[in-house]
Order: C-alpha cells, then structure tokens, then sequence
C-alpha cells in the first residue's frame, strides 16, 4: 500500500512512512524480547552468588572491543548508504551497504571464533562449565546467540536490499527501513557488550 | 504531501484460491480469523463441558471418553492425568484462539480501516502471513492431542519445573508440552505482526479529517489492544524460548538444584521457577486486557446507537483504556502473592491492581451515563452489550478481593479464582463479541441475524452465566481448590457437591443454547432478511458503505470525515442523526 499519511492538518506530524514506522515498532519489540532476556540473565547472575567473571583484559576483552568497533564502523556505512540512497547515488549506496554486510559478517567470523574458543578451550558449553555453575553458558550462548541470529538475519536483508537498489527496484525508503532494523542491531550489542563481558572481567 | 486518490486500490481479486484462502483483503482475513475462533470456542466449550462432566460423575463410565483417550480414559473414567490435559487444552483454547483472536485480530481487521476509511491495512500480505501463522500455531497446539502421551498437564500458565522437566513430569509433558510451547511461541510471532499492522493502519492510514480524537472508540479498543500486544507477545517469546531451550537444550534457567521428579534426582541447578512466573505474568496480565479492551470500545459504541446519544464523556473513555493498558504492565505481581513475595513488594503491587479500579470504574459510570435517558432499543445487540457491563462489574469486584494480599493468600487456587477471571476476562469478552457479531452482521453478509433467535439465545445464556459462575465463588470460599479432578476423595468438599453438580447442569445447558446462536449465524447467512445499507442508523464510517461493502472499500475516493463518532439526538427533521462525513465541518 504505497499511500502517504493523510492526517487532519495536512502533513504527517510524524513525517515518516508507512515502512519506517512499520520496522520502528518491529524494533520496539524486539527490544522487549531482548529486555527479557538481559532480565533473565540479571535474575540468573542476582540469584547466584558464585557467578563466575572469566573474562581476562587479554584475550577477552580486547577480542571484544574488536568486535565491538567492527559492528559499530558497519553502522556508521549504513548511515552513510541511507544518506546516499537520499542523494540519489545509488552506486555509492550498493557499496557502503556491502562494506556494511562485510563487516557484519566479520563480526559474526570474530564471535564464532570466540565460541569455539570457549567451548573447546574453556570448557564453556549451553550446559556446563568448569565453575559448575550452568546458567553462565546458557545466558552467555542465549544472549550473545540471539543477537548473532539478528547479525545474520540483518545480513540477508540488507544483501536483498542493496540487491534491489542496485536493480532500482528499492528506493531511499527502504534503504532507511533496512538501516533502522541494523542501527537496532547495534545497540542492543552495545547493551550485551558491558553487562556480559565488561562486568565478568577477572578480577 | 501525495494526493490521497492515487491511493492504489485492490484490483478485484480472480480465483477462489486468491479471494477466499490467501487473500490480502483485510475483510476475507477478519472473517478467516472468526472462523478460526468460532471453531476453537466449541472445541474449548466441549472440553469444559467433559470436564464439568467427570467432576460430578467421577465413577460413571463413559464409552465416550474411552473412545477418544484409549490411553487416557482406560475403563471408560476419566484419569486425574487426562482431566488436567483438558484443562490446559480449554484454557489455551479459549485464552489465545478465541479471547485473544476474535475481538482484535477478527473485528479488529474487518472493521478498523472501514472505521478509519482507509483501502486496507498498511501491510496486506503481512496481515495474512499474521492469519496463516496463527493458524498454524493452532494446529500445532490440537496435535498435542495426538502425541505420544497426550496433551500437557501444565495448564495455561505452564508453570516450570514441571513443564521445563520432560516426560518423567507426567504423560503429555513430553512432546506434548514441547508442541504446546511451539504453538504458543507462533502465537506470539503471529500477534506481533498483527500489532505492528494495526498501530501503522491506526497511526498513518486514517482519512482525512479522521483525527484520534474522532476516532470511533472501538478503533481506540483496537488501538491500545495493539500497544498491549507489540509488549506482552515480545516478552512471553522469550520465555518460551527460554523453556524450550531448559527442555529440549538440557539448560536451567528454570531449574533449581535438588529437584527430585519421578524418584529422580534432576541434574540441574542455579535457575529458578519464579523467573517464569515473572516473565509469564508480565505477558499473563496484560493478556486479559487484549481480550476485553476491544471488547469495552465495542460495547461503548453499541449502548450509544441503541440508545440515541452520543457517548458520555468520549475523551475520558478514550483516556481511560489507555491507563488501563499502561497499568496493566506494572501489576503482574498480584499473581504471584503467595510465591513468597516481599510483603513490601505485595503490597506495592495490591495499590497499583486496586487502581486500576480507578479507569475501569470511569468506563462503567460512562456506560451507564450513556444510556441514561435514552431511548433505549433492546436489540440482542443491545441486551449483549448491557450484559457485558453487567458481568463486567460482578467479575471486576470479585478482583477487588483478589487484588489484596491478606484475601489472596486464602483464595488463591480455589474456585474464586475460577469464577473471577471466568466473569471478567471469558464471559465479558465473549459477550462483546455476541454483541459484536449481531450489530456488524449486516454489514458483513448483507443480512440481519434473526432477532427473536438471538433474545432467546441472549437470555439463556445470561442467566446461564451467572448460574455457573457466581456458585464458584462461594465453593471458593468454602476452600474448594481448583485443578482437582476428583472432589469426592475430601471429607471437606462433601457438602459442595450439590452445588457442583448445580454448575454442571447449568454449564451443559448453556453449552447446549450456544448451539442456538451457530444455527442463526449460519441460517441467517445465507436466509436472513435483506439489511439495508445502515440498517442501526449508526454514525461511523462502516455504515456508509454497502452491505456487504465491496473489495475496494472506499475505492479512491475516501470520505471527508467532518465530526465525532458519536452525534446522535440532533434536533433536525428526519433525521436524529449525523454520520461522520455528513453535514458542516465541527
């Protein structure tokens, strides 16, 4: 339904479209899902005394915020897809959307990388660990997992998206509607980053 | 700003397929949704009715029940194992496929863009991905029928251990819980997209004019229903995510240390069954105003029709469903009073319920300052739409009991309960949705339901409402806990059993009546009289067009719409009143 607001006084007082409020209320509610989940995790680590902080400044932590500087460069080539596609570029678009998926997918290499790190040497699994204490595999795996889904996810889409700016079938609107859901992406990391490896540094 | 008229319209769709199964009309996918209601509120009537059944002839042998549960009812009597799986099958039934389908997503579809004089809702194709998730997810929840073991124990609520333990908690919590939670988690993934259509119809396909303050209230309803939704549904997936991954993943997020099921002992520790309640009531809560808000809009617009005159205090009405809305997400503690909460904690909770009395009361006194001095038109509309304040006020004052932590520690799990949230949340929704059905009836199918039918149908089940429920509440009283299969092992439950069996009799009549209103619907569908275009003469936009109105709804050209929902008792010739596209702009 590509229809415009129609509102009493004449333009929209929200000035946006149909897609980019459609995808800004998607975002809404997936952040209540995650919400729910960075609860879980605070009730499992309130509940339990002895929960474990593994996470050593090296290699933990610098692995991280390598991560971390990854996903946050690949919003700042959304925004700028999103200003070019409003300029009218669409070539300029296609690619800073591929640098953007790039580096989405090296976050996902870098994290995966990480897992089996864990797993394999760490002894980090969904259901146990070395401190007998399960609940920090589960919400480690839960909540880092659920987000590298939406990474990937994200990913896909936005391969679509730029697929169809670079047919013209995709205009500035869908640019931006696909640049909301990975903006979101972004800070729900930005929300795992400190609460699940800042705060479990060694100490 | 584009010109409205170059809206695209639909193109009449060709082919049965393409018109009737997967369409993108918002109108076939409302009346999908109804369907999908009506059979699952007689399946879940059914499954009450065995249930009323074996409570009150607990050593009766029936061929019935072995016939069906060969496993469950093995000698013809009903086992405790398979009373309790259906218990959780009517209370998921009813809870999701009917309280929470035919208000919102069934009315809500058809009716929101007519109201709001838009071409459809602002994401067709993802209004019928909605529709065929939700099917699907009630497949998968009937198929538990047919499991290995049956279906859950767990009740609506599902509360873990038990439910995040496997097979060895019982029969049916095996792959039967496990189809439960799958359902359960397409729900939320279905409701989520039907909320996040219905806020993005409401906020940016509204016709010019059509401000939210001239909005019908049932658009309002709607509205709320759909913040409710996009909220409690995100949450509940994670926790049946989370209950999945404690069953099938081998975590513990439910599961404390020391558990001893089955004579096992369960090698889990570190997580704790209260995070569920916390997370399930957060949703749980909610839920119950996603299935009444509608309702309360619905129930708003028809005593204003039928009584000539424009709603009492519309602001306030409007206002009042969104405190609801917003209060109903901070008060999910008072279901979990004697789950050793913090005193301090319980009675923060009791204040924030009791206050909900505060909206709830302002929507009851407008209902009622509505019809005063009207001139009252007791159409089975009507007679459902005062039933539903009705009930609405004795089910709400039970909750004032409820709402208090020194009561709630006696009544909880008892029939109170049962009788409680039965009124507010079962009888209440579905009498908005009788009312709903035979005031918009004309509309949809171009013919009126028979009156006659529906007053015998209305005053049947009135009465027989409150024949079943209000006896609960004092079996309640007297300490008759609920969930049990067999009342007759007590000594203490003796006396109640005239009473019970008092409720049984009325429940199967009741049942039976329903077949009443099936037959008008169906008969009166294809038989019914002709219905004129505004046959009610009502003022909201629906009504403007033909009955039924056509593929395109407004086509392109949507109406100016020039005034409240609600003027009626004009002091004009002819007519007593306005639509909202008629007359000089307010």
């Amino acid at each position: 339904m590509e229809r415009e607001a129609t509102w009493e006084g004449g333009g929209s007082p929200f000035a946006i479209g149909v897609k980019p409020l459609g995808m800004w209320l998607f975002v809404v509610s997936d952040a209540l899902t995650f919400s729910a989940l960075l609860v879980t995790y605070t009730y499992c680590r309130l509940s339990n005394p002895d929960w474990p902080t593994p996470f050593h400044f090296s290699p933990s932590i610098l692995f991280s915020t390598a991560m971390t500087f990854l996903l946050l460069s690949s919003s700042f080539t959304m925004a700028l897809a999103v200003r070019a596609m409003k300029n009218g570029r669409r070539r300029q678009t296609v690619r800073m959307m591929a640098a953007t998926i790039a580096m989405g997918l090296g976050f996902v290499a870098l994290h995966l990388n990480e897992w089996f790190h864990l797993m394999r040497v760490g002894n980090i699994t969904l259901t146990d660990n070395p401190w007998h204490q399960p609940l920090f595999g589960a919400t480690f795996f839960g909540l880092t997992g659920l987000h590298m889904v939406h990474v990937c996810a994200g990913s896909i889409y936005l391969a679509i998206v730029a697929a169809g700016v670079a047919r013209g079938k995709f205009g500035a609107e869908d640019v931006e509607t696909s640049g909301l859901y990975w903006h979101f992406v972004d800070l729900v990391w930005m929300f795992i980053f400190p609460m699940v490896y800042l705060m479990s540094v060694a100490r | 700003m584009e010109n409205p008229t170059a809206a695209k319209v639909h193109a009449p769709p060709g082919g049965f397929l393409r018109r009737y199964v997967f369409s993108t009309d918002h109108k076939v996918i409302g009346i999908q949704y109804y369907l999908l209601a009506l059979f699952s509120v007689f399946l879940g009537m059914t499954l009450s009715a065995l249930m009323r059944y074996h409570l009150v002839y607990p050593g009766e042998k029936q061929h019935l029940f072995q016939l069906l549960w060969p496993n469950g009812a093995p000698d013809g009597i009903m086992t405790p194992e398979l009373y309790l799986s259906l218990m959780t099958m009517h209370g998921t039934i009813m809870v999701f496929f009917v309280l929470t389908t035919a208000p919102q997503s069934g009315f809500g579809n058809y009716f929101l863009p007519l109201q709001i004089g838009a071409p459809d809702m602002a994401f067709p194709v993802l209004n019928m991905l909605s529709f065929w998730t939700t099917l699907l997810s009630f497949l998968v929840l009937c198929s538990a029928f047919f499991a290995d073991g049956g279906a859950p124990l767990g009740g609506w609520t599902a509360y873990p251990p038990l439910s995040a333990t496997g097979a060895i908690a019982g029969p049916g919590m095996g792959t039967g819980m496990d189809l439960w939670i799958i359902s359960i988690a397409l729900f939320c993934v279905a409701s989520l997209m039907g909320a996040i259509n219905f806020l993005t119809t409401v906020l940016e396909m509204r016709a010019k004019g059509m401000s939210l303050m001239r909005m019908p209230l049932t658009c309002w309803g709607w509205f709320v229903t759909a913040v409710i939704s996009l909220f409690a549904f995100a949450v509940l997936l994670t926790a049946g995510i989370l209950l999945l991954l404690d069953r099938l993943g081998g975590t513990s997020f439910f599961l404390p240390a020391g558990l001893v099921i089955s004579d096992r002992v369960l090698d889990h520790s570190g997580g704790s069954p209260l995070l569920w309640q916390h997370l399930f009531w957060f949703f749980g809560h909610p839920e119950v105003y996603i299935a009444i808000l509608p309702g309360m809009g619905l129930v708003s617009t028809v005593l204003s029709v039928f009584s000539r005159k424009p709603v009492f205090g519309y602001k306030a009405m409007a206002y009042a469903m969104v405190a609801i809305g917003l209060l109903g997400f901070l008060v999910w503690g008072h279901h979990m009073f004697i789950s050793g909460m913090s005193p301090y904690s319980a009675i923060a909770f009791s204040v924030l319920t009791l206050a909900i009395g505060v909206p709830s009361a302002i929507k009851t006194f407008n209902w009622l300052g509505t019809i005063w001095g009207g001139q009252l038109r007791l159409t089975t509309a009507m007679l459902f739409a005062l039933g539903f304040v009705s009930v609405f006020v004795s089910g709400g004052l039970t909750g004032l009991f409820l709402g208090q932590p020194a009561l709630d520690l006696y009544f909880h799990d008892t029939y109170f309960v049962v009788g409680h949230f039965h009124m507010i949340m079962g009888v209440a929704s579905i009498f908005g949705i009788f009312a709903a059905t035979f005031y918009w009836f004309p509309k949809v199918t171009g013919r009126m339901m028979s009156e006659p039918l529906g007053k015998i149908h209305f005053y049947c089940t009135f009465l027989g409402a409150y024949a079943i429920f209000i006896p609960m509440h004092f079996a309640g009283i007297a300490g008759n806990p609920r969930r049990y299969a067999d009342f007759t092992q007590f000594d203490f439950l003796k006396d109640l059993a005239s009473v019970h069996k008092f409720i049984t009799h009325a429940a199967l009549f009741t049942a039976v009546i329903q077949l009443l209103f099936l037959w008008n619907l169906f008969w009166s569908w294809r038989r019914g009289a002709k219905a004129r275009e505004n046959p009610w003469n009502a003022t909201t936009l629906e009504w403007a067009l033909p009955s039924p109105p056509p593929a395109h709804n407004f086509g392109i050209n949507p109406p100016l719409v020039k005034r409240g929902p609600y003027d009626y008792s004009l002091p004009q010739g002819g007519k007593d009143f306005l639509m909202q596209h008629e007359g000089e702009e307010e």
